[in-house]
């Protein structure tokens, strides 16, 4: 298939490999900032293809996984209480809030829709005038255009029905904060490359420079990542730390203007919290003064106290990269997809949930 | 080729608590379209039940479809509900002969929409050469269904020479899949409200009887084990043979066959293939010196026209099911927990 099967081709994967051994002498640590690129490196066995030296961090980047607990709370109290139809992205569903998830608040009668874009969220709105419908509109800088763009739209539709539930992170500071935590041990960083396809590369500058670490942005395919490594790893022995483009078929050096446009309209950056871990300064959006009648939280009176996360679940320290999922005591006993502590055992780009399905671990 | 069969005149167009009550109303759907689009001899009894004269032994199976949406492209409730079951007594090495049909109506369905259905069973019926010999029809209120469910329940004669089973699966033998994966569930998936998009993906909703009978003609006790892969995919089905017979499965990510549409869709909704639900496929094991033969033969079937040989049984690593991926890396596949959920990005 065009533009997937290159990326998976054998003879290309195995070159790599080759050259990645043959240019490590050392050990070295590479987080991979986004979710999608854990799962590929297990899913696909990469994992288990690089040589020893190579220790693979997981990286901060699962959106489902980083959403504060409160704010899945709020999303159910929203749908059970309020009665407005509640539509999210599917992987949320699954996630646990302090009580239950939107999964089991779905089964026990709340009106919760599974959309694949926010803008199907407009038109459910449109088609229910008498119902107030709430996007739950999380994740990185990646899915915060298409959210933008259903408040811009919503507005000019005239819309008055529709609102966003939102938390968005930014990966920038997320490295940053991963760099600046004593414990952590990462070398170098395959940046996210569906994230710079909107931001461009120009945010990671500064970062290398300060920290004088390597960051490839990298896409998502077998061969793409086993080039981000090759490039990180040709860089760290030859004692170098600049940006570089792995993902150039997509990723340009200035992202894409319209989507960030459409971004700004709407959102503006703010402190904000990461879930397992702390909140860290100006590392989201939250919605313009512009747009506050769209803003879900200002809309409803929605005060949920602050449930406490489940002291047994070490999702801050998995998303840091301080820890490997099978080094969690709970991993694949306690803590299984079926009944997860933490959002990383079910979220499709959980690190948790990758062990979970892909890797012979469970056992041990 | 689809049936042309036009609706008769009635004098409603949606069906109503009443025409479940068994009376007056229930009689006049009955006549308006069941008995008659269905007919058989059995039917035409109109008892409460059906004696029926089987010889020998016999499988028996039931299965409830409740899809969303009732028509996808490709086919709609009513095909589903006559070719799974029909292919789980394929599965179990028998020739389907009769089935039971019973509907559960949510009020409010439109006549068309059931008519539409009943066509569907009647031209599965006659493809798969069953015939329906009982049936029931209930209604339920409006808001205490999905407009429409279906069950059906099946009997058939088991092939002389079948014997099939997880017990006789043996080390080294061959697992053949009898086509491409994961066409019905992404074709579902591209109705749904809230994630629909356009595709040309068609369910692959079919009978795979007649050509499960060739397979047993020809080599009869050497197909060891035949699984139908619906709901859950391959990857479930997999993972039951290899708890079952606590022996290990390898399989090739490369080796699988997949239409490129189908692909495309798997990637863009974050879905692993390997889990989504197929309506014609099956799964053979069988004894490794046959297995490039049964290929060839079911090239030669309508059914099977892009079979392949997708692994093999081994001693090693018991219960584990373990797939090579395309690029030469290993990994356990395991059993899918819950549905599998479109992702974020």
């Amino acid at each position: 298939m065009k533009f997937i099967s290159e990326y998976r081709d054998p003879e290309l994967a195995r070159a790599y490999l080759d050259e990645i051994r043959r240019s490590v002498t050392r050990e070295w640590s590479i987080m991979e900032v986004c979710g999608g690129q854990t799962h590929s490196l297990v899913k696909h066995g990469i994992i288990n293809l690089l040589p020893e030296e190579i220790n693979m961090i997981h990286g901060p980047g699962c959106p489902v996984c980083v959403t504060p607990l409160n704010l899945i709370d709020k999303a159910i109290y929203l749908a059970e209480e309020k009665g407005v139809i509640l539509c999210s992205f599917g992987d949320m569903l699954r996630v646990p809030g302090s009580k239950k998830s939107l999964l089991e608040a779905k089964a026990e009668g709340a009106d919760i829709r599974i959309l694949y874009s926010p803008l199907e969220a407009v038109n459910i709105a449109e088609q229910n005038p008498d119902k107030e419908v709430v996007f739950f509109a999380v994740g990185f800088e990646t899915t915060a255009p298409a959210n933008a763009l259903s408040v811009v739209h919503a507005k000019r539709r005239g819309i008055e029905n529709y609102s966003i539930l939102s938390s968005h992170v930014l990966v920038p500071p997320a490295i940053e904060a991963v760099m600046e935590d004593d414990e952590s041990k990462v070398d170098g960083f395959l940046a996210a490359g569906h994230v710079c396809t909107i931001m461009g590369t120009l945010e990671y500058y500064p970062l290398v420079e300060r920290f004088n670490v390597p960051i490839v942005v990298t896409g998502f395919e077998p061969v793409d990542i086993l080039q981000g490594i090759l490039m990180v790893i040709k860089q760290l022995e030859s004692g170098k730390a600049e940006v570089e483009n792995q993902y150039s078929r997509i990723v340009s050096e200035e992202g894409n203007p319209a989507a960030q446009d459409t971004i700004f309209e709407v959102f503006e950056v703010t402190d904000r919290l990461w879930r397992g871990m702390e909140v860290i300064p100006m590392s989201g959006y939250k919605i313009k003064e512009k747009y506050r009648n769209y803003d879900a939280t200002i809309k409803f009176d929605v005060n949920i106290e602050e449930a406490e996360e489940n002291q047994e679940c070490i999702a801050g320290e998995i998303m840091k990269g301080i820890k490997k999922p099978f080094e969690c005591p709970n991993f694949g006993a306690k803590c299984k997809p079926e009944n997860p502590l933490g959002a990383p055992m079910v979220s499709s780009e959980g690190a948790c949930a990758a062990y979970y399905h892909f890797s012979d671990l469970i056992a041990q | 080729m689809r049936l042309q069969c036009p609706m008769p005149k009635l004098d409603f167009d949606i069906i109503t608590l009443g025409h479940g009550s068994g009376g007056v109303l229930t009689n006049k759907l009955l006549d308006a379209g069941v008995f008659d689009i269905l007919q058989n001899d059995f039917l035409d009894q109109r008892h409460d039940g059906v004696v029926l004269n089987v010889d020998g032994p016999f499988a028996f199976t039931t299965d409830s479809f409740v899809v969303s949406p009732i028509k996808f492209p490709g086919g709609d409730i009513g095909d589903l509900a006559v070719n799974g079951t029909v292919n789980d007594l394929a599965m179990c090495g028998a020739i389907p002969l009769y089935l039971s049909l019973s509907f559960i109506i949510e009020e409010g369905l439109p006549m068309e929409e059931f008519w539409e259905i009943l066509v569907s069973i009647k031209y599965a019926c006659d493809k798969a050469g069953v015939q329906v010999v009982t049936g029931d029809t209930k209604v339920v209120e409006k808001g205490s269904g999905d407009k429409i469910f279906i069950n059906t329940t099946g009997i058939g004669r088991l092939h002389t020479d079948a014997q099939i089973g997880t017990a006789f699966i043996q080390e080294g033998d061959c697992i053949i899949l009898s086509g491409q994966i994961a066409a019905h569930g992404i074709a579902v998936m591209s109705q749904r409200d809230g994630i629909s998009f356009e595709t040309s993906v068609v369910s692959d909703t079919k009978n795979l009887n007649f050509c499960v009978e060739k397979l047993l003609d020809k080599y009869g006790k050497q197909i060891h084990l035949l699984k139908d892969p619906t709901r859950g995919g391959v990857a479930t089905v997999l993972n039951e043979v290899a708890r079952d017979t606590a022996l290990g499965i390898e399989v090739e990510q490369a080796k699988f066959p997949i239409d490129s549409e189908v692909r495309g869709a798997c990637e863009l909704l974050g879905l692993d293939p390997l889990y989504v639900a197929n309506e014609g496929l099956f799964l053979a094991f069988v004894a490794a010196d046959i297995a490039d033969e049964v290929v060839d033969l079911l090239h030669q079937t309508g059914e099977g026209k892009e079979a392949a040989i997708v692994g093999v049984v081994t001693a090693e690593h018991p219960r584990k099911v373990l797939l090579k991926s395309a690029i030469g890396g290993t990994r356990v596949v395991n059993m899918l927990t819950g549905e599998q959920l479109p992702r974020i990005c």
